[in-house]
């Protein structure tokens, strides 16, 4: 799977590139794309082969590691519908298959999970889970959990009502799927379920944390990780924001938007949920990663959900039960003030509130957050997180005639800019433990790859403008980096080849939102472009050309 | 509405905007093309059928300039105009309000505002923002989703505090459906909602269709307290690369200026003239 693991670690126990030997990587092979768009996936490696998916249209190729050079030995194109990109919002990526039983899993942009022969990339199951015509998409990388496979969709932006649906792994039909908005049936919300929070408590919170009739286009989708526990059974993953965008609009807490489920994988049962950021006010998605870690806590081990969250604090939530144990900011925010861990509420400044008329200047973290979706890693041996991320602020003022399905209206302009010392990324490492940083490099660009991070205490990233960075995984110290073509938002990875040597892989070809300047062939001159992302990104089409191309290192 | 025609279909046309003499020796065919990107499924702006105003302004400018009308079809959404006038696919845009900057635009040819769309049964005589009726009512508003914005009517009901009785609509809908935005008008027709705040052109054309009589009724004020306008001027777009092009429309705009108020008429677009001309009334 993408995330390496259930527990979302991407921690690998491969030992041969070391500290020491690191810096003597050299590429081994590559292999183009041929699609030019964001390259966010993670290559999967299993059984001698490699499968990697493309931006849309979402061609799956699966690579021979067995041969020198790695040919192709099978390509599949679901041939996604073309309207799938002008209705899809942001960049057209996608995030990754998984591997599961002899099949290749995937998702389309156009709404389709596909399983596949691995062996010989014959299709054995095509479902359809959404509409692309009414605005829904599907971005993330599955998991199979029991037979299950997991899937949430995209789309928050055209007023869609999120859910996370199960696939029977057999054969592609439906097990169960939860709305994440409406009556408590509606998001699986039973006898079982106990919120650890009162305000979590309550019939059909769904409906009623909403002005009427709203949650049925809430938004509340599912575009990011999921995790699981096998000894608790139970899967875990956050929604995203809610909408529409403006706060002002949907008075209440919105649930059960921006919060983290716990579910039984079976049924899709809810058993406990927490709500981040009640009353979303800027855009933070908690579709972010939730790593699951046994850590020693106030002197007890805890079983824990560690959770680097858009609005910029770092979350350690007892897994069982929903409780808040901690929650620290990992980078800079003024929007918020932590915490009541009593009621669990995020405290909001009330200055940064956008408000129709008004103009709001330094909102920090801006609408993608303190870390988008770009996951985080961890080390059981250093016992620390890695997390890629960005520092970044935004003015924000409604002045922009805009126009859109033959209907005028004033749009946000939205600027981004470099948050507080003037670099736009960080890569840092955590203690969650002591809920502070241990240490932190800062990037010229937003730090929009994944990373992993291995046994041997090396820890890998890339940048937007196009390095590819080995890490001390200890102290911070660059032991190597590797100009690519084109700009890193993928996800790394490390595997041991049918040869028994260690590879590292990553997909270059800059895009996202971060990047769609590049990407989307955006206009540098209009600064509120990628909803004002543009305006903090003017100089990346002189650092980063569009690209597509997986390169392999390793050890001569 | 087929599946089919929200397929993007790229029409291959060569860029003639110089107006020089073609090599071709069919004689008949015109020597210009006025490309214009357009949505395939949103009346009464445009359809594939040709059947909206915009599609017939494109006709009237072409005529006068000499041209044929090729289209480039494509939802206009979230990329609309980055995928089609700043992809180079075509050359106009037949409306977007003026002082939208991602494109030229030319003078305007209407000035609409927001309208309050009400079944005439129901003797609703609202016209103001500020009308006590619209708490007790329910009352329905689309919403954008894009920009972190909305309908300025969204805006304007939420900053008085009107929100409990507020019904979202999508003005995305679902694509494979005619039309998509029209949804909110035809809830009021049905008895969903009772009151529905949307952009005039759209109720002018969908409120007389409906089998329940509806009246329509400009939204003043035409600038709110927000000093957020629910009134737009709209004018022609046109690419940043033939600023030319705009001048010659401008031309066959003033020129054709009776025959342009008749087809507005004909699709019942309410106009309004600004405050600064002493109007805030429906002409």
């Amino acid at each position: 799977m993408a995330a390496k693991d259930y527990a979302n670690t991407r921690f690998s126990g491969l030992t041969q590139i070391t500290t020491a030997n690191v810096s003597r990587l050299q590429p081994a092979w590559s292999f183009s794309t041929g699609v030019l768009r964001g390259q966010e996936a993670a290559p999967i490696v299993v059984n001698g082969t490699m499968y990697i998916v493309t931006p849309y249209p979402n061609i799956v190729y699966a690579l021979d590691l067995t041969k020198p050079g790695a040919p192709l030995k099978w390509k599949f194109n679901p041939k996604p519908d073309a309207s799938s990109q002008g209705v899809a919002c942001c960049d057209t990526v996608n995030r990754g298959a998984v591997y599961s039983n002899g099949k290749i899993i995937f998702n389309t942009l156009d709404d389709h999970t596909i399983a596949l022969n691995a062996e010989s990339g014959a299709q054995i199951w095509n479902a359809t889970l959404g509409d692309i015509n009414r605005g829904e998409t599907i971005t993330m990388s599955p998991i199979v959990v029991k037979g299950k496979v997991l899937v949430g969709d995209s789309g928050g932006e055209f007023g869609v009502r999120g859910w996370v649906t199960a696939l029977n792994e057999s054969d592609g039909s439906m097990a169960w799927r939860a709305y994440h908005t409406g009556p408590d049936k509606d998001v699986l919300i039973g006898p079982n379920f106990k919120p650890f929070y009162q305000d979590h408590q309550g019939k059909d919170l769904g409906i009623t944390s909403w002005p009427p009739d709203q949650w049925k286009i809430g938004g509340a989708t599912m575009w990011g990780w999921i995790s699981y526990d096998p000894t608790l059974d139970l899967i875990y993953y956050g929604t995203s924001n809610p909408g529409p965008w403006n706060a002002e609009l949907r008075p209440g807490d919105n649930k059960w938007a921006c919060t983290v489920f716990a579910r039984r994988p079976e049924t899709g049962e809810a058993i406990w949920a927490y709500q981040y950021n009640p009353h979303d006010l800027f855009d933070h998605d908690s579709i972010n990663e939730h790593l699951v870690l046994d850590l020693q806590i106030n002197g007890q081990m805890r079983k824990v959900l560690v959770h680097p969250e858009r609005n910029g604090n770092m979350y350690v939530i007892d897994r069982q039960t929903g409780e808040v144990l901690s929650a620290e900011p990992f980078a800079y925010t003024n929007t918020s003030e932590g915490v009541d861990l009593r009621t669990g509420r995020l405290k909001y400044v009330e200055a940064k509130e956008p408000k129709q008329g008004k103009v709001i200047r330094n909102i920090c973290p801006p609408e993608p957050g303190a870390k988008d979706w770009q996951p985080t890693a961890y080390s059981p041996k250093t016992g620390l997180v890695y997390i890629p991320h960005q520092n970044l602020c935004q003015d924000m003022e409604g002045t922009e005639v805009s126009y859109i399905e033959g209907t005028p209206y004033v749009g946000a302009n939205v600027k981004m800019y470099a948050g507080p010392g003037g670099n736009r990324g960080v890569f840092s490492a955590w203690d969650p433990v002591h809920a502070k940083e241990v240490w932190s490099v800062k990037e010229n660009f937003p730090v929009w790859s994944g990373t992993f991070v291995t046994a041997t205490d090396v820890v890998f990233y890339g940048t937007m403008d196009g390095w590819f960075k080995a890490l001390d995984a200890k102290t911070g110290n660059q032991l190597w980096q590797y100009k690519v073509g084109s700009g890193i938002i993928g996800q790394p990875i490390t595997y041991k080849g049918p040869d028994g040597k260690q590879y590292v892989a990553v997909l270059s070809g800059v895009g996202g939102w971060s990047g769609a300047i590049v990407a989307g062939d955006l206009d540098a001159g209009d600064p509120t472009a990628a909803m004002g992302f543009v305006n903090a990104m003017a100089d990346l089409p002189k650092a980063s050309t569009k690209g597509g191309t997986l390169y392999v290192f390793s050890l001569p | 509405m087929t599946r089919a025609a929200v397929v993007v279909i790229l029409v291959v046309v060569s860029v003639v905007l110089g107006g020089q003499r073609s090599s071709a020796t069919n004689a008949v065919a015109p020597e210009r093309t006025l490309r214009v990107c357009a949505d395939p499924n949103n009346l009464p702006f445009s359809n594939q059928k040709r059947e909206g105003f915009e599609n017939r302004l494109a006709e009237i400018v072409a005529a006068e300039l000499h041209a044929r009308v090729a289209y480039t079809w494509w939802a206009q959404r979230r990329g609309f105009v980055r995928n089609t006038v700043k992809a180079g696919a075509c050359d106009v845009l037949m409306g977007v309000p003026v002082g939208f900057d991602m494109t030229l635009v030319t003078k305007p040819y209407y000035r609409s505002s927001y309208v309050f769309v009400s079944r005439r049964g129901d003797h609703v005589h609202v016209r103001s923002l500020d009308d006590p009726v619209l708490r007790r009512v329910r009352v329905g508003v689309q919403l954008v989703g894009n920009d972190g914005q909305n309908t300025p009517p969204a805006h304007a009901l939420a900053a008085r505090g009107v929100i409990a009785n507020v019904v979202g609509y999508t003005l995305y809908g679902n694509y494979v459906d005619p039309n998509p935005p029209a949804r909110i008008i035809e809830a009021v027709a049905r008895g969903d909602i009772d009151i529905a705040l949307v952009w005039g052109p759209l109720a002018g054309y969908h409120a007389p269709r409906q089998s329940t009589p509806l009246d329509i009724r400009p939204v003043t004020p035409q600038i709110d307290r927000t000093r957020m306008p629910l009134a737009f001027d709209i004018g022609v777009g046109v690419s940043r690369a033939h600023p030319e092009l705009r001048e010659e429309i401008n031309a066959v705009l003033k020129h054709k200026q009776a025959e342009i108020a008749r087809l507005l008429d004909e699709y019942g677009v309410p106009r309004v003239v600004a405050p600064a001309q002493g109007g805030a009334h429906a002409r």
